[in-house]
C-alpha cells in the first residue's frame, strides 16, 4: 500500500500499545446478536442487557461480583499427580493442559474461595467451563473436597457453581472416581449440618450432574442453562425422535421437579443471601446504608472487619 | 455353539474344521479321524491360549460384552439361595435393567443388586440391555437403605454399558437417581461389595460400585466412557475405538495398579463364556473372601473405611 499504512501506523500503534485498551470493546450477544459495550456487559455479569441471555463468566469475575466489595480469600487445593494415565489422543494431555492454562490464565477448572456475601460468611466454589469444558478430573474433585473441609472447619455454608461438560476423559477412571469422592465431600457438609447450595449454570452435564451437582439442599439454576446426564444429541441418536422445545433446559427441569428455583445471575447474590441467612438462622440482611458507627467504634472494628469497612469505603 | 468374536475368526475356522471332520466320521463309520481331529483340537487350544494370553484393551471390551458371558441372573442362580426379588422404586415403576432382592450367600442373608442385560432378544428388550432408568437406581437406593437398617451386607453385580440415555429417563431425573445411589452406597453401615463381571460403564456403574471392596473379572472393563464414545469426541472418529480403549486404561490390570479395584478374579482360558460354571464359582469364592475381610468391622468403621478409600484414590498413577 503506502508508507502511511506500512510504516507510520505500526509506529503509532507501538507507541500507544502500552495503553491498556481492551482488544474487543464490543461483544456480540450469542443469542440476539446485539452489540454490547464490554464495560456494560461486565457490569451486568455477562448477561445481555437486551435479551437477558446468560453468557459465560469466569469464576474469578463471578466471585468479584458475588463477594462483598469483591474481596475473597482463595482456598488452597491439594495438587493431584499430573497426567496419571499418560493419556494421549491426538494431543498429549499435558499439552492440552498447558493450552487451557494459557487460554484461561488459571491453573485448573475450579476456583474455591472464602468470604462474605451480604456480611454472611460462606465458602464458594465455581467451575470454569472455559478450562477444558470445566471437566471434572482429580483437581476438581480435590477442590470440592477442600471446599467442603474449609466450610466444615469454619462452620459456613458451601455455595457451588457448577459448569461442565462432564468428566475429564484424559484422566479416565480417575475422573469417574470423582463421583464418589465428591459425594463424600457433600456428606461431610450434611453431617456438619451446613447448607449446601448448588447453582447450576450452563452447561452442567454428565458425571457432574450425576454427583455433587444434584445432591444440594437447594438447587438454583441460571435461566436456560442446559442441565442433563446424557446430552440431547446422544438421546436423539438413541431414541430416533425429535426432542421437545426447551428439553433439558433449566425451566424444563424446574417443571419436572429437579430444581427449586431459576434465578437470573444479576439477582443471584440477593437470592443466595436470603436463603442462606434463613438456613443459618441469621436475621435478615440489612438492605441499604448501614447507620454511621458511633464515635470510636469504627477504629475498634477496623482490624477485624477489614472486608466490610472496605466495602463501606467504596 | 459358541459365538465367535471378530478376533477369534482363525479359531472359528480350526474348531469348525474339527467339528466337520467329526460329523463326517459319524456319517461314515469306516473313516478314522481321531488323530486328525485331535491335532486340530490341540492347534485350536494353542491358538486360544495365544489369543487370550495378551488381549488388547479393545479385545477385552469385546470379550466383556460377549453375549454368552454369564450375566447377573446366572450369578444369582448359581451362587445364592432363597433369592427373593424385591421390585419397584415405590414411585414410578419397576426397572428390569436392575434386579435385586434378599438372598442367602453361603447361608448368610444379604441384599444382592445388579444390572441384568438379558440373554436373548426378548429378555434383552425386557431388561433394556442392562441400561437402567432412574427407577432402577431408586430401587437400588431403597434396597441398600433397607440392608443398612437390617444389617445385611450388600453385594452388587455390575454389568452395564451405562445408564439409559432416554427422554423419560432424563425427565425423571437420571442424574439425581445415580447420585443418590452413589450417596447411599457410601452411607450405609454394612459391608458393600461389588463385582464387575462384564462392562462397568461410567456413572451407571459407579452408582453400584462405590463399595468397600471392588473385584473385577480378568477380562471385564470399567471406564468413564465407552471407547467408541471417547474416540468420537477426542479423535472425532468412532472408528478409533482401539486407540481410545488403549488410552483409557480400562482393563482390570490397569485399574488394580491405580488402586481403583481391589482384586482381579481370573477367568477360564478363552473367557468367562467358555466355562461359565468355573467363572461363577471363582466369583463366589472371591465374594466370600471379601465378606470375611470385613466381618469384624462395625458400621462406623465400614463407612469411614469406604470413604477414606475413595478419598485416597488418585494418589498413585501408572508407571510411565
Amino acid at each position: 500500500m503506502n508508507w502511511i499504512t506500512n510504516y507510520v501506523r505500526p509506529r503509532i500503534n507501538s507507541i500507544f500499545s502500552r495503553r491498556e485498551v481492551p482488544e474487543n470493546l464490543w461483544h456480540k450477544c450469542d443469542e440476539c446478536g446485539t452489540m454490547l459495550f464490554h464495560r456494560e456487559l461486565s457490569d451486568n455479569q455477562n448477561v445481555c442487557t437486551n435479551c437477558d441471555h446468560h453468557m459465560h463468566i469466569t469464576p474469578r469475575d463471578r466471585f468479584t461480583a458475588l463477594f462483598d466489595g469483591g474481596v475473597f480469600n482463595e482456598v488452597a487445593v491439594p495438587e493431584p499427580i499430573a497426567d496419571p494415565l499418560k493419556f494421549k489422543d491426538q494431543k498429549k494431555y499435558p499439552d492440552r493442559m498447558k493450552a487451557a492454562q494459557k487460554k484461561t490464565d488459571e491453573k485448573e477448572a475450579m476456583l474455591v474461595a472464602a468470604g462474605e456475601i451480604g456480611r454472611t460468611p460462606i465458602v464458594a466454589a465455581a467451575q470454569d467451563f472455559s478450562f477444558m469444558g470445566g471437566s471434572m478430573g482429580m483437581y476438581v474433585g480435590n477442590a470440592i473436597i477442600a471446599a467442603a473441609e474449609e466450610a466444615v472447619k469454619l462452620g459456613r455454608p458451601l455455595v457451588l457453581f457448577s459448569a461442565a461438560g462432564g468428566a475429564r476423559m484424559q484422566e479416565g477412571i480417575l475422573s469417574l472416581m470423582q463421583m464418589p469422592r465428591t459425594t463424600v465431600a457433600v456428606q461431610m457438609l450434611k453431617e456438619a449440618g451446613l447448607p449446601y447450595i448448588v447453582v447450576l449454570t450452563h452447561p452442567t452435564t454428565g458425571g457432574v450432574t450425576a454427583s455433587y451437582a444434584m445432591l444440594g439442599d437447594v438447587h438454583i439454576s441460571e435461566p436456560n442453562a442446559l442441565i442433563c446426564f446424557a446430552g440431547p444429541r446422544v438421546i436423539e441418536q438413541t431414541i430416533r425422535e425429535k426432542l421437545p422445545e426447551g428439553f433439558q433446559r433449566a425451566e424444563y427441569l424446574l417443571d419436572h421437579g429437579m430444581l427449586d428455583r431459576v434465578i437470573s445471575r444479576t439477582e443471584m447474590r440477593d437470592e443466595l443471601i436470603k436463603i442462606i441467612r434463613m438456613m443459618m438462622q441469621l436475621p435478615p440482611q440489612i438492605v441499604g446504608d448501614l447507620p454511621a458507627p458511633e464515635e470510636g467504634e469504627e477504629a475498634a472494628n477496623a482490624p477485624v472487619d477489614a472486608a466490610a469497612s472496605e466495602e463501606a469505603a467504596q | 455353539m459358541t459365538q465367535y468374536l471378530e478376533f477369534e475368526k482363525p479359531l472359528a475356522e480350526i474348531e469348525g474344521k474339527a467339528e466337520e471332520l467329526r460329523a463326517l466320521a459319524r456319517a461314515n463309520e469306516e473313516m478314522d479321524v481321531a488323530d486328525e481331529a485331535a491335532a486340530l483340537d490341540a492347534k485350536a487350544e494353542q491358538l486360544l491360549k495365544d489369543l487370550y494370553s495378551d488381549l488388547t484393551p479393545w479385545r477385552k471390551c469385546q470379550v466383556a460384552r460377549h453375549p454368552e458371558r454369564p450375566h447377573c441372573r446366572d450369578y444369582i442362580d448359581a451362587l445364592f439361595t432363597e433369592y427373593t426379588p424385591l421390585a419397584g422404586d415405590r414411585n414410578f415403576a419397576d426397572d428390569l435393567a436392575v434386579m435385586g432382592g434378599l438372598a442367602r450367600f453361603n447361608d448368610q442373608p444379604v441384599m444382592v443388586i445388579g444390572h441384568e442385560k438379558g440373554s436373548d432378544t426378548k429378555s434383552r428388550i425386557a431388561h433394556n440391555f442392562g441400561m437402567a432408568r432412574p427407577e432402577g437406581y431408586r430401587k437400588a437406593v431403597r434396597l441398600m437403605e433397607m440392608a443398612g437398617r437390617f444389617g445385611l451386607p450388600v453385594v452388587t453385580i455390575v454389568d452395564t454399558t451405562g445408564a439409559y440415555p432416554g427422554k423419560g429417563a432424563e425427565e425423571r431425573g437420571q442424574s439425581e437417581a445415580i447420585a443418590r445411589s452413589t450417596e447411599m452406597s457410601l452411607k450405609i453401615g454394612v459391608p458393600v461389595i461389588s463385582v464387575i463381571i462384564g462392562e462397568g460403564g461410567s456413572g451407571g456403574a459407579v452408582a453400584f460400585a462405590s463399595a468397600n471392596r471392588v473385584a473385577m473379572l480378568e477380562h471385564a472393563v470399567y471406564s468413564v466412557i465407552s471407547p467408541e464414545g471417547c474416540a468420537s469426541i477426542l479423535w472425532k472418529d468412532a472408528e478409533k475405538m482401539r486407540e481410545a480403549a488403549e488410552a483409557l486404561r480400562l482393563t482390570a490390570q490397569n485399574l488394580q495398579e491405580l488402586a481403583v479395584i481391589d482384586r482381579i478374579i481370573p477367568e477360564p482360558m478363552g473367557g468367562a463364556h467358555r466355562d461359565a460354571k468355573t467363572t461363577m464359582a471363582s466369583v463366589g469364592v472371591a465374594i466370600q473372601e471379601m465378606l470375611d475381610e470385613l466381618k469384624d468391622k462395625d458400621g462406623a468403621d465400614l463407612i469411614k473405611d469406604r470413604r477414606q478409600k475413595f478419598l485416597d484414590i488418585g494418589s498413585k498413577g501408572l508407571a510411565a
